[in-house]
């Protein structure tokens, strides 16, 4: 205690002679502020370049018709109902798939495996992560999909769940990593502690170490979720792109259209400025609002999380 | 020591006085005389070996050749990046007005003509099927294979997506009958595959399939159906001489559009487009050469 409030004084006393002694220092500051800003203001660009953009659709497609449940724009059908529920569907599936398998993979590696495992393991993990999703969307047309349809028993293998497997695999590397690293941040005193009053292994994890490393857990989550709704190029190519509406429980062993995969199907065609060009805007707007309250829901959980800690500790 | 900095400053100097010059040389080439083609997937194939043919006839032209479907390549055109649009299917008369409210005036050529080949996984015993039929199957009113014919197994509806030239001329001539007055659509069941090869790719594994697509896309692993225009007419399989003769029922021209009449070297390629020597790479490649 005493050493760190030295060293609080240190600083202290350095402080103006370094802010007034050198221009540099002020440039700099300058700069490291003018970049942590340009982040929001670029945010709002796009969210008024996805007005911008978008708005006009309203006017030339009636509300009641974004809500249809036929997507066919080249005849006038511009009902977001089908892909906003394939994208809902594909997703979902995705989460099901990747939070189970990544936190039993993120709990193994942080406090199960050895130390050698885990110098192995975590590397290889996040090199899953780099490979490039035009690859795995490949792979997944040309080895899953038939797999699947051969399996399952399905019509084809171009469906919604396939593009939840594929999804699953690019989310986990994310989802892995950062659960493991919110795990391995819990104080050894914990642990220690719980097995001292005679908690099993098996214990300690799941009644102790998962809830104080939750904030982190969730924070895993979220990017892996958020991962999953944007991916694009792996669903375009393995999910079939059929705009139908999910209606029962079995359509995720059928073909879903996604939003991102009409989005990047269809702006190249169209004619700027007509009423298709619009909506793929409102397509866009609709991504965004669902990402951003994702990333709320997320920060909302983190900051309870950081005030009953705060709580706790007074 | 010194005399080797020297040297490898020369060199570095050296090297930069010619990447500063040759971009400025290339620039001016490629303006005089850089023709763009854009448009249908269908025949980005056939383009590309038209410009490869024509290049190495006139080394001193260059034409860049890129696929993205025939609405890519007409709003390419309307926007004035591109000199030739290449589509599958007759401009719209919106795109038309589109175009005339920039000032440009797209001129119609028939480069080519194509079949449209139905086709299906080379174990299925289905060998035949009228256009009735193929109507009902897109619209999703026939969902059996066993309605056609075949084993009771699913349709899986297979299409090319909104944006690509055969998806437009399939949903008119085939799924409409050419009825202009009609409006029915696809099956919303119906898979959009954004490449042809993701129509080969699931015909090829997949029993179930029903695909369609040019004739030049058409390989010996698919089995291709013979077609009727309608219920008790002969069913005839695509070949150059049926589309040739039109028994063929699901044939289309293929169409280059060019920035309003075609001057210097845009008018001697197409020029050269339209002559015997082009129209025998058509031919080649699985199309039907027009002259």
């Amino acid at each position: 205690m005493p050493e760190v409030s030295s060293q609080k004084s240190v600083v202290r006393g350095q402080r103006p002679e370094v802010r007034y002694g050198s221009g540099a220092e002020f440039v700099i500051e300058a700069l490291i502020r003018a970049s942590g800003y340009s982040a929001i203001l670029f945010v709002g660009l796009i969210l008024i370049f996805l007005l911008k953009e978008s708005l006009p659709a309203f006017a030339e497609v009636k509300p009641e018709a974004l809500f249809g449940q036929r997507w066919y724009p080249i005849e006038g059908h511009f009902g977001l109902l089908p892909l906003i529920g394939g994208s809902l569907i594909v997703t979902l599936g995705a989460t099901a798939i990747a939070v189970p398998f990544g936190l039993a993979a993120a709990i193994f590696i942080a406090e199960v495996a050895p130390r050698w495992a885990r110098e192995v393991l975590k590397p290889l993990i996040e090199i899953l992560g780099g490979l490039p999703s035009v690859v795995l969307g490949f792979m997944g047309m040309l080895v899953l999909a038939p797999f699947i349809r051969v399996t399952l028993d399905t019509p084809t293998g171009l469906t919604a769940f396939t593009g939840s497997v594929l999804l699953a695999g690019m989310a986990l590397p994310t989802l892995v990593s950062v659960a493991e690293d919110a795990l391995d941040a819990v104080p050894k005193s914990y642990r220690d502690a719980a097995l001292a009053l005679g908690a099993t292994q098996w214990q300690t994890i799941w009644r102790v170490t998962l809830p104080a490393a939750r904030t982190g857990v969730l924070t895993a989550v979220m990017l892996g979720i958020g991962r999953a709704i944007g991916e694009t190029m792996t669903v375009m190519m393995v999910t079939g792109n059929a705009a139908r509406m999910p209606t029962a429980l079995n359509a995720l062993f059928l073909p879903a259209r996604t939003m991102t995969a009409t989005i990047a199907a269809e702006m190249g065609e169209v004619a700027n400025g007509s009423a298709h060009y619009h909506v793929l805007f409102t397509i866009g707007i609709a991504l965004f609002v669902i990402s951003f309250a994702v990333n709320l829901v997320a920060s909302a959980v983190v900051f309870q999380q950081q005030k009953r800690s705060q709580r706790l500790l007074s | 020591m010194r005399t080797f900095f020297l040297r490898c400053l020369a060199i570095i100097i050296v090297v930069a006085l010619t990447a500063c010059r040759r971009p400025s040389d290339l620039g001016e080439a490629a303006a005089a005389s850089a023709i763009e083609n854009k448009g249908s997937d269908t025949m980005v194939n056939l383009a590309l070996a038209w410009a490869e043919s024509y290049q190495t006839e006139r080394p001193d032209v260059r034409l860049s050749v890129t696929g993205g479907g025939s609405g890519t390549g007409i709003a390419a055109l309307i926007n004035g990046t591109v000199d030739i649009a290449n589509a599958s299917r007759a401009i719209k008369s919106e795109e038309r007005e589109k175009a005339r409210a920039n000032g440009i005036e797209p001129v119609e050529f028939v480069v080519a003509r194509d079949a449209i080949a139905i086709i299906v996984h080379p174990a299925n015993p289905v060998n035949q099927i009228s256009l009735t039929q193929l109507s009902a199957i897109y619209r999703g009113e026939i969902t059996n294979w066993r309605s056609v014919g075949g084993e009771d197994r699913p349709i899986v509806l297979l299409s090319r997506e909104t944006n690509s030239g055969t998806h437009v001329f399939f949903l008119e001539h085939v799924l409409r009958l050419g009825k202009k007055d009609d409006k029915s659509l696809f099956s919303p069941d119906t898979l959009l595959m954004p490449s042809s090869e993701g129509i080969s790719a699931e015909v090829r594994q997949n029993p179930n399939a029903l695909g369609y697509d040019g004739l030049g896309y058409v390989t010996p692993d698919m089995k291709t159906l013979a077609v009727a225009q309608a219920d008790g007419e002969p069913f005839v399989l695509p070949t150059i001489a049926t589309v040739n003769d039109q028994s063929y029922p699901i044939a289309r021209e293929l169409y280059m559009y060019t920035l309003g009449q075609p001057s210097g070297q845009v008018k001697e390629y197409m020029d050269w487009v339209l002559g015997p020597e082009a129209q025998k790479i058509v031919a080649e490649l699985g199309f039907v050469p027009v002259r």
